[in-house]
């Protein structure tokens, strides 16, 4: 007679729960849904707030379910997921420009019970013509002016002789060459590990270009051992191209632009062999260099090479400030094609550049001046500097 | 005309129309990227087999020839064979899992116990964990020769390297204890890291931007030509 007294209480505490567990969670509230500005299409921003049953004790709500539909009172399908916690999600799959959507929350407590909000929309994704983000508006107003600047000093110079600073590194490309045709040894030229696409390989062609045309001259070897295939084609195309033009086309030895290895290490151990046994008078490292700055470097100054060094790589460029006799910093990189050409549009441009530096110079006076002067007047005097340096 | 013309044409469209794209979320311009990624890609597969074929080509005239250093092209030759081999034929003397057509079985040669992974890990990887270990010692090398104080800039050089290194290690804490709190070589080595170093690397960049802002005004404009090769 007692066994029923004792399983009484038992089976009221799991009806209990089963009870509790059962009830649906209550729904997000205040759902919206508006187009996602600033950008491609197809995407619709959605905000709510969320299910207060997030955190009962009894099955709480562990995610949120996102359901579209063409219409109010058509089918909803899910188009992706959000987990507890979230407030907002950018849905973004299987809906398409143009056509209307509906969109509803579903709360979804861990016994699988789940609650749906009321539905928000329509809502039609399009794309925006014009991205309106302050940053963005921010980006054009600098890139209006810098190019601006930079533009006005190229039609400038076709006016009068411009004056540009000597850069040692540059005025050193020249005496490499010459050493290396005096001593009767080769140049090695290294355009890096960068991809064609990246500026500073870019540089470095347009640099191979003026120094193949003058090893052409002086009749000097120049090995150009590639690491990218694309690169390889290109640095192959530009020096054959440069003994055409410096009237020596039967000079050009296509064995000396070859490809070694697409991979890091095993393209340093190749260098650095060619560096040992060649002995190239001068050595240029121009372009995008990483780990292997310093052990290419290193075995150039071993092997007794006057080196010549640019690239946009911080990290790297120090390395190359230690192991090399001159090292190009920073933009004069990028200015040492122009800077070789002579050529009054090309001077023009490093003119520009110069000046750029030195409005940036003044800005970085200014924005250090604003947040050390006082809080009122820094706000309505310098607050535009500030704003446009600090991205506020 | 046409070998520098139309290059420069393309060049300038191309670049002026990427320009416009980062401020033009729209399509088509939204998808240009990764149209152009993949154009890369495909233009970089038949790139390396040019870059494979010129290697052999400068390799086997090297040991034909028997010019200077033909022994490493050997070497490379064997490699390039082994690696191929064991990259494209290893299911001949590999066990077939059940099912498996040569071809199903040839597409998992990077699967772990392959022949091509054998050669990964077992030759490649350690070489190449070798080369990277020089660094250590280049690093030395290069170190002891900037140290020097021949001028105020390497002496200025050589203290910063000695502050900075001291205050990254216990043991200078340690010895220069002594020093008052707040001034200790920790605490010195930390602001030669986030003030001067990090105030000279912003004005590099500042002026890396710019250089690229002005090289790629260069080509988009055509005024840049160097890269292009013969002129016409």
């Amino acid at each position: 007679m007692r066994k029923p007294l004792i399983l009484f209480p038992l089976v009221f505490l799991f009806l209990f729960v089963f009870a509790s567990a059962q009830t649906p969670p209550t729904p997000v509230d205040s759902l919206q849904a508006v187009d996602t500005p600033d950008d491609a299409g197809g995407q619709v921003d959605l905000t709510w707030k969320p299910s207060p049953d997030e955190g009962r004790a009894v099955s709480p709500v562990i995610g949120y379910q996102i359901l579209a539909a063409p219409a109010a009172d058509s089918t909803f399908v899910p188009i992706g997921t959000a987990s507890a916690g979230a407030t907002s999600v950018t849905a973004k799959d299987r809906l398409e420009n143009g056509r209307p959507y509906y969109f509803k929350i579903r709360a979804y407590a861990m016994d699988s019970s789940y609650a749906e909000s009321e539905v928000a929309g329509p809502v039609v994704p399009k794309g925006s013509w014009w991205n309106t983000k302050p940053a963005y508006l921010r980006i054009v107003i600098w890139m209006v002016f810098v190019v601006g600047f930079i533009l006005y000093n190229i039609r400038k110079a076709g006016k009068k002789e411009l004056y540009i600073r000597p850069i040692a590194g540059i005025d050193a490309i020249d005496e490499g060459i010459g050493r290396a045709t005096e001593m009767g040894r080769p140049i090695l030229f290294i355009c890096g590990l960068g991809d064609a696409a990246q500026a500073a390989t870019l540089a470095a062609f347009s640099v191979l270009g003026r120094v193949a045309q003058k090893t052409a001259q002086y009749q000097t070897r120049l090995i150009v051992p590639c690491y990218e295939p694309i690169v390889f084609t290109i640095c192959q195309d530009i020096v054959k191209g440069a003994y055409l033009n410096a009237g020596r086309p039967e000079a050009y030895n296509e064995k000396d632009v070859f490809f070694v290895v697409y991979d890091q290490f095993p393209y340093v151990a190749a260098v650095n062999g060619i560096m040992l046994r060649e002995k190239p008078a001068t050595n240029f490292y121009l372009g995008q260099f990483y780990a292997e700055s310093l052990m290419l470097a290193e075995t150039g100054f071993e092997a007794g090479s006057i080196q010549i060094a640019g690239t946009d790589q911080l990290i790297q460029m120090s390395f190359f400030i230690v192991a090399c006799d001159f090292t190009l910093i920073g933009e004069e990189l990028f200015a040492a094609s122009a800077y070789l050409s002579k050529e009054p549009e090309q001077v023009g441009s490093i003119k520009g550049q110069d000046w750029g530096k030195v409005i940036f110079a003044g800005l970085s006076i200014l924005g250090v001046v604003s947040v050390l002067l006082d809080e009122n007047l820094r706000v309505h005097f310098f607050g535009f500097f500030r704003k446009l340096m600090l991205n506020e | 005309m046409m070998r520098r013309e139309i290059p420069l044409f393309i060049t300038s469209v191309v670049g002026f129309i990427f320009v416009i794209r980062f401020f033009i979320p729209h399509e088509p311009f939204y998808s240009l990227e990764d149209v152009s990624s993949s154009w890369i890609q495909v233009i970089q597969a038949f790139a390396i087999w040019l870059g494979i074929l010129n290697l052999l080509k400068v390799s086997l005239d090297k040991i034909y020839k028997k010019e200077r250093g033909w022994g490493y092209s050997g070497v490379i030759i064997f490699s390039f064979l082994a690696i191929s081999i064991a990259g494209f034929f290893f299911p001949l003397w590999e066990e077939r899992p059940a099912g498996y057509s040569y071809l199903q079985h040839a597409r998992e040669f990077l699967k772990p116990g392959t022949s091509f992974d054998w050669f990964y890990w077992y030759v490649y990887s350690p070489l190449s964990s070798t080369m990277f270990a020089t660094l250590a010692f280049f690093i030395a090398s290069a170190s002891f020769r900037a140290f020097r104080a021949r001028s105020f800039q390497a002496t200025l050089l050589l203290l910063s390297g000695f502050v900075v290194m001291f205050g990254s290690v216990p043991v200078g804490n340690v010895l220069f204890g002594w020093l008052p709190a707040g001034w200790q070589v920790s605490d010195i080595a930390d602001w030669v890291r986030n003030v001067p170093q990090v105030a000279g690397q912003r004005a590099i960049q500042i002026g890396i931007a710019l250089g690229i802002i002005s090289t790629s005004l260069r080509l988009i404009l055509g005024l840049e030509r160097a890269h292009l090769g013969r002129e016409e």
